[in-house]
């Protein structure tokens, strides 16, 4: 046997050795796109419920005498006026038949408890109508929302019997809209799962991650620059280097206790506010900037700076005018994942007293404010049902936040990398 | 690096008027029991008066309490919820840090139950069926006054009128308040039912905790987080696995899992108020007195917190699962909260 024909032997066997490694490699794609298909289909199954709602529409008769004001009364007095007993009035009027104290009680709870406000707010933009019967649309309680969108309707036994008849009743005479759900791209927190919004959570998230952004990149880079261009080679630097690849490993939460012994305790900045989240999230996001700079940095050919120092340019201007323009994309990309990696932290923010009920939607970076998956968070502890579709969105909206992040960082490496 | 000077300067500035300007939001810590109810309260209170909607962070009772003992700052927390009575080193602990004045309001009941699937089969327990099933250590079969590893596998082993599950009890890990209430009112009120370990308590007061308050870590206790929902789907899963949380999860998921009953009362609104079902806990807020006309609304809170609007009755808490105090009780919580009258212990 010579060489060639031992060749020839086991060429077979080497080509489906290949073969079979191609195979574990599509294999392994596979399986994680379907589990990633799985996570979306659960996700967005579950979500959309929370996108329609279910209005009731009600003749409201602003009389004078249900309300206790008349045409004199300040903003106040209006303010404390029974709009409440206005709106029962007027649902009540819908089923004359229920007399019962209870089955009253129970009659009112299937409009939401927004309902008095939307009335209230109504009349205090338009006092004119005192006196008139107007048409309102008010929102549904969440058990009666989920009724009409449970297929099985014997499942859903949030209602009483007769709760289901009046539910029926008002769908059959047209009393009935369902519409895109505002509401939750409109409000803040509420316990209300059918007046619950993520806007609060968004806005919080934009103050926290614009702080985080606007200390982490400009600190990030100049760390990076100084170490890659201007540092010395000793001891000392490779201490820090050390430090900053392990800070990149420290468990969040570390980062949480921090801020709240450093900013909170000693400095006295507020708690719960988008300044002291954004403070400690740019101390997360810090090593994730530097090291991909550094990186970023590093790959910029030695004949560039070589070339700027050799025509007579300065360590300063070649960096400014050769080395990071052309580091940017690579930078970029690292701030982009770095601050998506801060959008989605709950851990450390729990420290500062950014896990809490706020319904207020903020409106700087001192007042109080939760983010967005501290909000999933506070929703997926809720008890009422409605709260579970609610949850899905919230993550949907996550979700697009942070692959609209991805693909631009992807798209800034595109479109400005220059290859050599 | 203007930049960064710049930002820095902002930052500053940010902070320094921050710190000038004072506080209008009333800022509550405390209990994730009471929470539910507490910020149903604050959403109402916001709406409805020109007062801004309370904060409120869910903090558990004890670091509720350590949040509120702090100090009397403006910085530190107005009112901290518990579900539980402050102790008397949190107490002390808080009139050596100078918060002298605490209200002490009591709001209503919560119910613990232990729950499974529709499905499965509903079971009738006592609190020493729950204790011999869950304990670390239990009494001999045998009669003897002596300790044994835990050696009970199915219900059907504890008491033969339960049925042939497995013992496997989903519930909260130790930080949750749920499962220090849970051990203090089912398991320790099971114990107490043997008179040799009950005669402990005062010959050997750590031993009969260390008896009574353990539970078995071999896999029948299921710690399953501090997510209530979890749990309860968790038991649709598993038909044959029992839950244990708050009463408001069960009312508000009434048609996937079922109540057992224990010592012959079934986990009800009625029979929790009256005290008929075992397991129930009280329910409280603090309020830092000296914070009281600092920070506006307070008092205005605290009224709307305990008017029978919200706890009585009809109240709207009632809807989220709170067991209302009776009449009089009420009466006399109302009368304390707007007088501010300071605890004393």
């Amino acid at each position: 046997m010579n060489n060639t024909e031992l060749i020839k032997k086991g060429l077979a066997k080497r080509y489906r050795r290949e073969k079979r490694f191609r195979a574990y490699g599509l294999m392994a794609v596979m399986v994680g796109f379907i589990f990633l298909a799985i996570l979306l289909a659960d996700i967005i199954g579950k979500a959309i419920p929370a996108f329609t709602q279910h209005w009731i529409k009600l003749e409201v008769s602003f009389d004078p005498d249900t309300l206790g004001i008349d045409e004199k009364s300040d903003e106040a007095t209006i303010r404390d006026a029974n709009f409440n007993a206005a709106v029962k009035k007027s649902i009540r009027s819908l089923f004359p038949e229920v007399k019962k104290r209870k089955d009253k009680r129970k009659l009112a709870a299937m409009l939401s408890t927004s309902a008095e406000y939307q009335i209230r707010d109504q009349f205090l933009a338009d006092p004119e109508i005192l006196g008139q019967t107007k048409t309102v649309w008010v929102l549904a309680d969440d058990d009666v929302d989920t009724y009409y969108k449970t297929a099985d309707k014997s499942k859903a036994v949030r209602l009483s019997d007769k709760q289901i008849a009046w539910a029926d009743k008002l769908l059959a005479d047209g009393l009935v809209k369902k519409r895109l759900n505002t509401t939750l791209f409109k409000n803040g927190d509420s316990r209300e799962p059918e007046q619950a919004g993520i806007r609060g959570a968004i806005k919080g998230s934009f103050y926290t991650l614009l702080v985080t952004f606007l200390l982490s990149f400009p600190l990030g880079v100049a760390t990076a620059v100084y170490l890659e261009e201007f540092a010395p080679k000793n001891r000392w630097v490779d201490l820090i280097e050390v430090n900053i690849n392990n800070l990149a490993a420290v468990p969040s939460i570390v980062f949480g206790l921090l801020g709240l012994a450093v900013f909170i305790n000693y400095f006295g900045l507020p708690r719960s506010a988008p300044l002291v989240g954004g403070l400690v999230l740019t101390l997360m996001t810090l090593p994730t900037i530097i090291i991909a700079s550094r990186s970023a940095i590093k790959a910029v050919p030695p004949s560039i700076k070589e070339a700027a120092l050799g025509i007579g340019a300065s360590k300063t201007q070649m960096v400014f005018q050769h080395v990071l323009p052309l580091a940017m994309p690579g930078i970029f990309t690292g701030t982009i994942i770095g601050l998506a990696q801060a959008l989605g932290e709950t851990a450390p923010l729990l420290m500062i007293g950014m896990v809490a009920f706020i319904v207020d939607i903020p409106q700087g970076f001192t007042d109080s404010a939760t983010v967005l998956p501290v909000q999933i968070y506070l929703w997926a502890d809720s008890p009422e049902r409605a709260f579970v579709a609610r949850t899905s969105a919230a993550i949907l909206a996550l979700l697009v936040f942070l692959v609209v992040m991805n693909t631009l960082a992807v798209w800034l490496r595109k479109k400005f990398e220059r290859r050599w | 690096m203007k930049k960064l000077i710049l930002t820095a300067a902002m930052t500053m500035a940010v902070a320094g008027t921050a710190q000038a300007a004072g506080r209008d939001t009333i800022s509550i810590v405390g209990s994730s029991t009471v929470y539910p109810f507490a910020t149903v309260v604050a959403e109402q209170f916001g709406k409805s008066t020109r007062f801004k909607t309370p904060k409120i962070e869910s903090t558990g009772s004890g670091g509720g309490m350590k949040l509120f003992c702090a100090g009397i700052s403006i910085d530190s927390p107005d009112i901290t919820n518990s579900s539980r009575r402050i102790k008397k080193s949190e107490f002390d602990a808080c009139q050596q840090n100078g918060v002298k004045e605490i209200v002490e309001v009591l709001i209503g009941y919560d119910g613990i139950v232990i729950a499974n699937a529709k499905t499965a089969k509903r079971l009738s327990l006592t609190r020493k069926d729950v204790f011999l099933a869950l304990a670390k250590a239990v009494p001999a079969a045998d009669g003897s006054e002596k300790l044994v590893p835990n050696p009970y596998k199915t219900w059907k082993d504890v008491n033969s009128a339960l049925p042939d599950y497995r013992i496997e009890v989903l519930g909260p890990p130790p930080t949750s308040g749920t499962r220090d209430a849970f051990v203090e009112l089912a398991l320790e009120g099971g114990c107490k039912k043997f008179d040799w370990i009950k005669a402990m308590k005062k010959s050997d007061k750590d031993k009969y905790k260390a008896v009574c308050h353990s539970i078995r870590e071999d896999g029948a206790y299921i710690e399953a987080g501090e997510n209530d929902n979890l749990i309860v789907q968790k038991l649709e899963a598993n038909p044959k696995a029992l839950g244990v949380f708050g009463f408001s999860f069960l009312d508000q998921n009434s048609d996937k899992v079922q109540g057992s009953i224990v010592d012959g009362a079934e986990p009800e609104f009625e029979s929790i108020a009256s005290g008929e079902y075992p397991i129930s806990r009280p329910l409280y807020f603090y309020v830092k007195k000296a914070h009281v006309g600092q920070v506006p609304g307070i008092a205005e809170f605290v009224k709307a917190f305990t008017s029978e609007k919200a706890i009585g009755d009809d109240g709207y808490l009632l809807d989220k699962g709170l067991i209302p105090l009776d009449e009089a009780k009420r009466k006399e919580v109302r009368k304390t909260a707007n007088n501010m009258k300071p605890l004393s212990l």
